[in-house]
Parts: structure tokens; C-alpha cells; sequence
């Protein structure tokens, strides 16, 4: 195990050198202009970049229009990918419905007022002053025309339907005391292992380590067990009290960051007085800000995801479930509605995103210096 | 702190000053109270590791060696190894470890390789912005995966999926229905996970930022083209990283069972395809309750995880370049 450390050292250790992949210190030699032959050429990588992006990114695209379908497009195969309806077009105080015509050569989507076998009459919504145009052929052959239409309404459906306010308090509830716990505890650890020394220390922390290597099977039916015991499945209990206890990667990353502080700072305060706790809270956490909103944004995505430990132990409290639990559970009896599943689908993943969006230099330099994110 | 002077600590004579040794905490009084505090302020990890984390390993194993389970219709009593016995002989064990293994072989190069291609090209001095495109391709990592396991479900359907559709349009007409289709359905969890490539993506590229310019400089000027720097350069200098990214991939994709849980609800559809060795514990532990025999299940599990991380760290020396090191 010894050679993880060197390697997670490694790691943090290049993250400090180029401070984040954000502010790049060699990033002015990158935009050194580029010779005519060289633009073209950036010019086309970038192009594939996008168009690749774009396939990455696509089925959050698809998420969007399907939750913006009625149920009936939802159902029909030969419906634009968009959002849309039948069209329809109100002609002289009656509504007629749409169709895609074939005329010289061009569709055109015209209302149909006079069903006929050989021929039918139209109107052209655009232009209904000219009147009536006749069309040789039977209107049956004709496809009916869609038109753009975005159903809003599925989401106001689906955030009663999957009681969404009560799961996004549940969640962010859970998220938040996580986070208070997990700050809390993972600080004092990581202060304990970057300032202190104690006899096995270096022991210790190899086996802190290595638990992230643990499969978490090896441990969770005993730990069910005994809080079943305790009588905490069905509340909130087991997914709170272990966040005050640390967690490795946390501590990692915290003391990786605590270790670039100078201990100068340390020292001063402790000939003025101050005493290691004193330290702690008045120079050492007001230093480690960036790694410690680092670690609460990591728990908070972290908590969001979260779906087993929900699952074995809010199953059968649907009150207590946060939205990751409620949302699978919503699949399974809404699963012929792929509207209402997919406004479930992004209601779910909003926040984090926006979360992430606004925190995102701290997020990456979080991952930068412990080497990976929970 | 405030009680105690601070000073260089001498070393003393320790036959003179035996009424201070202390062997747990230190020689000197200074030094017991740092470890003294050390030890407090590592408290909180201490109480959980033993709580949390070895009392259940220990737990586990006895679990294993009994006849524990949620309804207990039969009193408690020591099986030996019959557990064992009954795992071995289970014919869903060694066919859930087989299904692991095939889909550990088909997606451990795809979790390693996409990262550091998707770094490479976000490291490219030909790439314009790539600010937007690092927070873009990172941006699905933070998403729930049930939310992203619902959206993939949506897109490989097999008649309203754009995959799909997409096909349809270059020409194919009978598009396979990807989540249904024994040969597919491995390819189809990859491109599932494809969304969780976020943290891998940063990783790497803090790695491909990290190696001297210098070195890229002195292998032009011996000949080397873009290739050539790639192999003799870049990949020695990413083993660290790369190392690293294995033996994570290999401690996940092990435990891999949560997405064909929510998408298949444990059954392993299609063909059994998807009965993945962690879902076989899963649904014993907590579908069937048979605790001990979940128990026995997991430490297979971890015997498996042991060995092959293990053995991956033994060919390390050989493959994995430290340039600190002496």
C-alpha cells in the first residue's frame, strides 16, 4: 500500500503545481498565436470536439423534449423528436386539422375543410384570404402536420405526482446535517494527521487509505444488523450519524491541503497562547477554506446520489426518502409515461448542476489534490 | 499549548529518565502532549474505523460461520464452513463472478482509456475554449445516477432512442434494441457510465500538466513526432495516474450492481446477463435476507478484491514510472 501514498502524494503535489486545472500557469504559451495553416487546423480539432460533445451531452437534450411531450406524441412513433401537437387552424369559425400537401414539387401544411376521395379542399393558414385550394388526390394518403408545442404542464403534473417538495426537503436535509458532520469530524482528523505526531501514525494512515479499497459489501450486512437493532431503519439515523465519524477521501483531501499551510502560522499562535484547538479554529480552518468548501460541495453531490444506503434503509418510509429513491420508485409505476419520467429525470438532476456550475473551480481543485471524488 | 515551553528537544539519556517513558505516547512531555492531542483530535476517525468499519469486517466473518438471518426461524448456532461449502457448490456464484469478470474486461479499458483520450484532447493546443468544454464534459459526473441511468434508458430505447433513430437515418433499418440484447447490453451499461468519466477527465489532465515541457522539447529535437512523444513521453510519465485509475476501476467495476438493479429490478435480464456478483449479495443479504450466507458472499468478494489489487501493485514496479524516485 505504501506506493498509494507516494501516489496520492503525487498527485496533490501536481495539483498545487499547476493550482487547479482552472489557472493553468502555462496557459498564455497556449494561446500564442497560431500560424494560418495551424488556425485551420485548431479550427477543425475544435469542430470534432463539438460535434463529439454534442453526442455526449445529447440524451440531455432528449430528456428535455420527451418531458415536454404530450402523452399522446410520447405514444407515436412517427412524431417529431420535439415537443409538438397535431396542428390545427381555425377557418371561419370552425377548427380544421392540419396536413403535410404536396404541392409543385413542396410540402406545405395546409387545413383541410373538404374531405374528399379524388380530391379534398385546403386553406392555407398563412395566406387563408386567398381561399380554397384544391388538391387532386385522397386526403387519407396525406400525414397530419405537427407544430411545435411544449407541454409545461408535465412538470407541475409530476412535481405533485412524486410529491417533490417533500423529497427535495428530505434530500436536502439529509445533505446538509451529512455535510455538517462530515466537516466537522473530517477536519480534526485531517488536522490530527497533518500537524500531530502519534505513535502509529503513519500506520494508521495507510489504514485509513486503504478502507477506500474496501468493498463496502464486507461491512454493510452486519452494520444493517446492528442498526436494525437499534431500531434506526426506517429513519434517517444510519445515513446521518457515519458522516460524523470522517470518511477517507475527505480527510485526504483536507490534510493534503492543511500540509500546504506553513506551520509559522501554527507556531505564533502557540506562543500567544493559543492552544491546539484555538489553533485550529482561528488559523488553520480560516486557511483551509477552499478545501473545506471543496469537501462540503463533494458531500452535498455526494448525498444527491446516493442511492443504496437510501434504499435498505427508507424502503418502507416513503415520507423519509430523498429524491434519488423516490425517483426510482416513480419509474417503476409510471414507466409507460416517459414524459412524466424524464421532467422526473431533470427535476432530480438540477440542482446539482447548478450546484456544480457556480462552485465548479473549488470542485476541480478538490479533485485535483485528492485524486479522485467519492 | 500554553503550559508547555517550547524548545528543541535534546536527546536525553534515557536510562536516567525512565519514570518519563511512556511508550505509547512519546519520550518527552512535549512530545506526549502533541500525540496526546494528535490522538484526540483523531478521535472521531478512530471511533468510526472501529465502529464502522473493522467491528463489521469482524462481525462478517463470524456472520459467515453461523446461520444468521433477519426471520431467525432456526436458533442461532455455529455452521463451520457450511456456508463455504454452499457457495462453492452454488452454481449462481461462479456464474455472477463470470459475468463480472466478462463485463470487468470489457468496460475496465473503456474507464481508463476515455478519461485520458478526453484529457489528451482537452490538453490540445489546438482546441479553442477549452474552459467551456472541460465543464461540459464534466458537467454529467455531478448528475444523480438514477437521473442518468433514466436518461440513457430513454436514449438506447429501442424505437423512440435517438441511438436508434440515429441509425435509422445512416441507413440501418433493424437497430439492435441495445438494453435487451445479450451481446449489446455490455456496450450499452459502457456508454451508461460514460457520464461518470468527470473525475477521471481532471485527474488526468492535472497528470498531462504536471510532465515538463522540457521533455517534450528534448524529444522533438531527437525526431520524435506526435506519436513517438505520446508513447516515449506522455504514457511513462501518466503510469502514476494511470495505475491509479486501475486499481479504482477495478475495486468499483467489482462492486458494479446498483445499474442493473434500477434497470432490470436484480432479475439480471437479459439471459442473466446482468446477475452481477454484488447484486447476487445484494439480493441475498436484503431480498432474501439470508444474512450469513451474504456475509460469506461478501467476503468472497473482498478475497477477490484483495488478490487481484495486490497483484496488480506487485507488476507496478515494473510498468509504473516515478520520476521522484531513487
Amino acid at each position: 500500500m505504501a506506493s498509494t501514498f507516494e501516489q496520492h502524494d503525487r498527485n496533490a503535489h501536481l495539483g498545487e503545481l499547476t493550482s487547479g486545472v482552472t489557472a493553468s500557469p502555462r496557459a498564455p504559451v497556449r494561446r500564442r498565436r497560431l500560424k494560418p495553416r495551424e488556425a485551420g487546423k485548431s479550427f477543425l480539432f475544435t469542430f470534432v470536439v463539438v460535434v463529439i460533445l454534442a453526442a455526449f451531452l445529447s440524451p440531455l437534450l432528449r430528456s428535455v423534449f420527451v418531458s415536454l411531450k404530450t402523452p399522446e406524441q410520447v405514444g407515436q412513433l412517427d412524431a417529431p423528436a420535439y415537443p409538438a401537437v397535431h396542428a390545427t387552424f381555425d377557418y371561419q369559425g370552425k377548427t380544421y386539422d392540419v396536413y403535410d400537401v404536396p404541392i409543385d414539387g413542396v410540402t406545405k401544411a395546409l387545413a383541410l375543410v373538404t374531405k374528399g376521395r379524388e380530391s379534398s379542399k385546403f386553406v392555407d393558414p398563412a395566406n387563408a384570404a386567398a381561399g380554397l385550394i384544391t388538391w387532386p388526390g385522397s386526403w387519407r394518403s396525406l400525414n397530419r402536420s405537427w407544430s411545435f408545442s411544449p407541454e409545461w404542464s408535465n412538470y407541475a403534473t409530476v412535481w405533485d405526482q412524486i410529491d417533490f417538495p417533500r423529497l427535495l426537503f428530505n434530500t436536502v436535509a439529509i445533505a446538509l446535517i451529512g455535510m455538517v458532520g462530515t466537516i466537522l469530524s473530517c477536519t480534526l482528523v485531517a488536522y490530527a494527521f497533518a500537524r500531530f505526531r502519534f505513535p502509529g501514525r503513519g500506520l494508521l494512515f495507510t489504514i485509513l487509505i486503504a478502507t477506500i479499497f474496501l468493498p463496502y459489501a464486507v461491512t454493510i450486512i452486519p452494520t444493517y444488523t446492528v442498526f436494525l437493532k437499534l431500531g434506526w431503519v426506517g429513519t434517517w439515523l444510519p445515513l446521518l450519524v457515519p458522516t460524523f465519524f470522517a470518511n477517507a477521501y475527505d480527510v485526504f483531501l483536507l490534510r493534503q491541503y492543511l500540509l500546504t499551510i506553513p506551520r509559522e502560522m501554527d507556531e505564533a499562535a502557540a506562543i500567544d497562547g493559543a492552544g491546539p484547538f484555538r489553533t485550529l479554529v482561528s488559523v488553520i480552518v480560516p486557511q483551509a477554506w477552499p478545501a473545506i468548501i471543496a469537501v462540503s460541495i463533494f458531500h452535498i453531490v455526494y448525498a444527491w446520489n446516493d442511492f443504496f444506503a437510501p434504499l435498505i434503509y427508507l424502503s418502507t418510509k416513503p415520507d423519509l426518502q430523498p429524491l434519488a429513491l423516490g425517483l426510482a420508485h416513480f419509474n417503476t409505476l409510471h414507466y409507460r409515461n416517459q414524459a412524466y419520467i424524464q421532467a422526473g429525470t431533470l427535476l432530480t438532476m438540477i440542482i446539482p448542476i447548478v450546484i456544480f456550475l457556480v462552485f465548479q473551480r473549488f470542485f476541480t481543485r478538490g479533485i485535483v489534490i485528492s485524486g479522485v471524488e467519492k | 499549548m500554553a503550559s508547555v515551553p517550547i524548545q528543541p528537544v535534546k536527546p536525553r539519556n534515557v536510562g536516567q529518565r525512565r519514570w518519563l517513558r511512556r511508550p505509547s505516547l512519546g519520550r518527552t512531555a512535549l512530545a506526549r502532549h502533541e500525540a496526546r492531542w494528535g490522538l484526540i483530535f483523531l478521535s472521531p476517525w478512530l471511533i468510526g474505523f472501529l465502529a464502522f468499519t473493522l467491528f463489521p469486517m469482524i462481525a462478517s466473518l463470524a456472520f459467515s460461520v453461523t446461520n444468521i438471518s433477519l426471520a431467525q426461524d432456526q436458533p442461532l448456532r455455529f455452521v463451520g464452513l457450511e456456508n463455504f461449502q454452499r457457495m462453492l457448490a452454488d452454481k449462481q456464484t461462479w456464474e455472477s463472478l463470470a459475468v463480472t469478470f466478462r463485463f470487468a474486461a470489457f468496460n475496465l479499458p473503456i474507464a481508463i482509456v476515455i478519461p485520458f483520450v478526453v484529457a489528451l484532447v482537452l490538453n490540445s493546443r489546438y482546441l479553442k475554449g477549452v474552459g467551456i468544454f472541460r465543464t461540459l464534459f464534466f458537467m454529467p459526473y455531478v448528475i444523480p445516477f438514477v437521473s442518468g441511468l433514466l436518461a440513457w434508458q430513454g436514449m438506447l430505447n429501442l424505437e423512440t432512442g435517438w441511438v436508434n433513430e440515429f441509425l435509422r437515418i445512416i441507413g440501418i433499418q433493424n437497430p439492435p434494441n441495445w438494453l435487451q440484447d445479450t451481446t449489446l447490453i455490455y456496450p450499452s451499461l459502457a456508454f451508461i457510465g460514460l457520464w461518470g468519466i468527470g473525475a477521471g477527465v481532471i485527474v488526468n489532465l492535472a497528470g498531462l500538466k504536471g510532465i515538463p515541457s522540457e521533455l517534450y522539447d528534448a524529444a522533438r529535437i531527437d525526431g520524435a513526432g506526435w506519436w513517438a512523444s505520446l508513447r516515449n513521453v506522455t504514457l511513462p510519465m501518466m503510469s502514476p495516474v494511470i495505475f491509479y485509475s486501475l486499481i479504482l476501476g477495478i475495486v468499483d467495476v467489482l462492486q458494479y450492481f446498483l445499474v442493473p438493479l434500477v434497470l432490470y429490478n436484480g432479475t439480471g435480464e437479459p439471459g442473466g446477463s446482468t446477475l452481477f456478483f454484488n447484486l447476487v449479495i445484494y439480493k441475498q443479504a436484503f431480498n432474501f435476507q439470508n444474512f450469513s450466507y451474504g456475509a460469506t458472499l461478501a467476503w468472497l468478494l473482498f478475497g477477490i478484491t484483495l488478490a487481484i489489487t495486490l497483484v496488480v501493485f506487485r507488476t507496478s514496479r515494473r510498468w509504473v514510472y516515478y520520476a521522484g524516485e531513487r
